[in-house]
């Protein structure tokens, strides 16, 4: 090993001996930054894990959905729009979908309802999200009944459960075959919920929805990138209220880690006088005192980020998720797909260790440049 | 080997409080020999100490180290020179506490970039010839009096240095511990080295291991033996 090497060794043997000399001071300072690190690196964590989860599930979702609107209210669409709609250019395809809410008593939830095509259900039988599954505890092959719109009886068998790629939407689904969809609403053949069309181009998208609007003036047309859009603000909205409120709380640990680690104690130094007279030059205080700082707050930046981590991906970010999640009626519990974004760890980083490394080395720089023969006295 | 010429030390210079506690003092310290400032309180042992062993500068006149002139240099070569140097013993030993006797004594080591274990097997080597050997390992702030001055020693030594300074070595200690604490300085002088020391104690001036008296009133010198 190089001299270089041995001397910092040396150094950081020295710097951990000197923390757990002072045991007290540096853990209750590591808890303190721990537990800062832990509130804002599970904010991060949670809202871009949210925001992705978003993303993926509207990924599935087509490009272009036309509702019919009457009176200024959403209203269902006739398949005849399909053909106006399959004329305009530039159109892959278009189809109708059927989709709802369903109010079930016994859980005193709302399912979202939906006919897929592919796979198809058979009819009298159910495919359940796991919210579904929680609220009623029903397993496969259960039976599940429900009043349709005339107040006859509807029953479901549980086919299976739906494997979750996405928790936080597929939680409440209940997926059912159109037959069965059309008898609990009383919704006639030829009328769907709004109409799904892909297009060829994404470019064009604008151009076709606005050719669409034209030959059907009843519609109202919702492009995916809007929703995307309409998404993000909420989350950052949401988002900003926490950090703002979590502002606070960084202020005044900022002030608190410059107090604890910028305060140099008589002892400290009397101990920096000892190492100056005793040989060591004005750098190596100065090296030692930044590994101590560094000590402190990469620990605590490591165990606040994986306390965080743990929080939001195993124990569904408990302590926020009324503020962040807001509107969820049934989704007790869920996790989400763990995600970890290089840039936000290294934001992160930036602004707990570095600041506080700098504040553990300022007024060591002061006591440092005085003269060492004061330890004579 | 160290030769000091009109050598003038102020503080608080230019303020209303300004103090000249040396008033030019010429003086020359031999090598291998132990030389001992003594003196009344106030009359700046203390203060000639720190100028000959480069923890301080001069306000005027000239410290030379051998052949070179050290009075202004800048801190870092300061630095370099006490490291490889000088050993100092404090007079209150200046222990860091809340770590072992050993790693104090391999304290001024660290920033040499020496290896570890060759470190540590000087460092016990050292105490075990000051028989503090078996106190290795104890809290610094345990020690006894004697013990940590023999911890300081040992950390004063760790580097190798050609000269020991010492403030007020047996201050702290009975007529016994001091005996012993000469007995450790005739074995620093059969090994070669210049050993500096202040004292009030007469027990300390007129031992044999004494090579020099230097006597000092007032921040001047008034009597060299
Ligand atoms: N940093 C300082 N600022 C102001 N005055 C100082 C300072 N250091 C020392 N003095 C003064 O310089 C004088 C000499 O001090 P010094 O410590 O050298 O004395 P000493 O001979 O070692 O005394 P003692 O035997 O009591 O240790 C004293 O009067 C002291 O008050
Ligand atoms: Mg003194």
């Amino acid at each position: 090993m190089s001299p270089w090497l041995h001397k910092q060794r040396n150094l950081l043997d020295f710097t951990l001996s000197s923390l757990s000399r002072r045991r007290g001071k540096t853990l209750g300072m590591m808890a303190v930054y721990t537990s800062i690190v832990f509130v804002l690196a599970s904010v991060m964590l949670f809202s871009h894990a949210i925001r992705r989860e978003a993303a993926t599930v509207l990924a599935k979702s087509p490009e272009v959905l036309v509702q019919r609107m009457v009176a200024g209210r959403h209203d269902l669409i006739p398949a005849r729009y399909l053909d106006a709609i399959k004329g305009v250019r530039g159109v892959q395809s278009a189809e109708g979908r059927l989709w709802g809410y369903l109010f079930d008593p016994a859980a005193a939830a709302n399912y979202t309802l939906m006919v897929p095509t592919n796979p198809r259900i058979e009819p009298g039988k159910v495919v359940i999200g796991d919210g579904v599954v929680r609220a009623r505890s029903a397993d496969p092959g259960d039976l599940m009944s429900f009043r349709a719109h005339d107040g006859a009886l509807v029953q479901f068998k549980v086919d299976k459960t739906i494997s979750r790629d996405s928790a936080l939407v597929s939680a409440d689904l209940f997926l059912v075959a159109e037959e069965d969809f059309r008898r609990l609403f009383g919704i006639a053949p030829g009328l769907f919920t709004d109409l799904a069309i892909s297009v060829r181009n994404p470019r064009e998208v604008t151009k076709i929805a606005e050719k669409i609007d034209a030959a059907l003036p009843d519609t109202r047309i919702i492009l995916r990138d809007e929703i995307l859009r309409t998404y993000e603000s909420v989350f950052d909205w949401r988002e900003g209220m926490l950090l703002v409120l979590l502002a606070g709380s960084i202020l005044a640990f900022a002030i608190f880690s410059w107090e604890k680690a910028s305060g140099l104690s008589a002892e400290e130094r009397r101990e920096i006088g000892i190492l100056k007279a005793v040989g060591w030059e004005t750098g190596d205080v100065i090296r030692l005192k930044m590994l101590e700082g560094m000590v402190v707050s990469l620990s605590a930046f490591l165990i606040g980020y994986l306390l965080a981590y743990l929080h939001v991906f195993h124990f569904g970010a408990g302590l926020f998720e009324p503020v962040l999640k807001g509107w969820a009626v049934l989704y007790p519990k869920y996790r989400l797909a763990p995600f970890v974004d290089e840039l936000q760890v290294a934001t992160l980083f930036f602004f707990t260790v570095f600041p506080y490394t700098i504040a553990t080395v300022v007024p060591i720089w002061r006591a440092a440049i005085v003269d060492p023969d004061t330890v004579m006295r | 080997m160290i030769h000091l010429s009109d050598v003038r030390k102020a503080f608080n210079q230019g303020k209303p409080n300004e103090f000249w506690a040396l008033k030019g003092i010429d003086l020359s310290v031999r090598a291998g020999k132990v030389t001992v400032f003594r003196g009344p309180s106030g009359s700046g042992k203390t203060t000639l100490l720190t100028l000959v062993g480069c923890l301080a500068r001069p306000t005027t006149g000239r410290v030379r180290l051998r052949d070179r002139d050290i009075s202004g240099l800048p801190e870092r070569f300061l630095t370099d020179i006490r490291r490889s140097t000088f050993g100092f013993v404090f007079q209150q030993f200046n222990l860091l506490k809340g770590i072992s006797a050993v790693e104090n004594v391999m304290v001024p080591a660290y920033p040499l970039g020496r290896c570890r274990t060759e470190l540590s097997a000087r460092a016990h080597a050292l105490m075990d010839s000051l028989d503090i050997g078996p106190k290795a390992h104890s809290n610094a702030e345990w020690l006894s009096g004697g013990e940590a001055q023999r911890v300081a020693i040992a950390r004063a030594l760790i580097n190798d240095p050609e000269v020991v300074i010492a403030d007020e070595p047996t201050a702290n200690l009975d007529s016994e511990r001091s005996k012993q604490f000469l007995g450790i300085v005739e074995t620093l002088k059969a090994s070669g080295k210049t050993v500096l020391m202040t004292s009030h104690d007469p027990l300390v001036c007129d031992t044999e291991v004494v090579d020099h008296v230097v006597s000092l009133r007032d921040g001047q010198l008034v009597d060299t033996r």
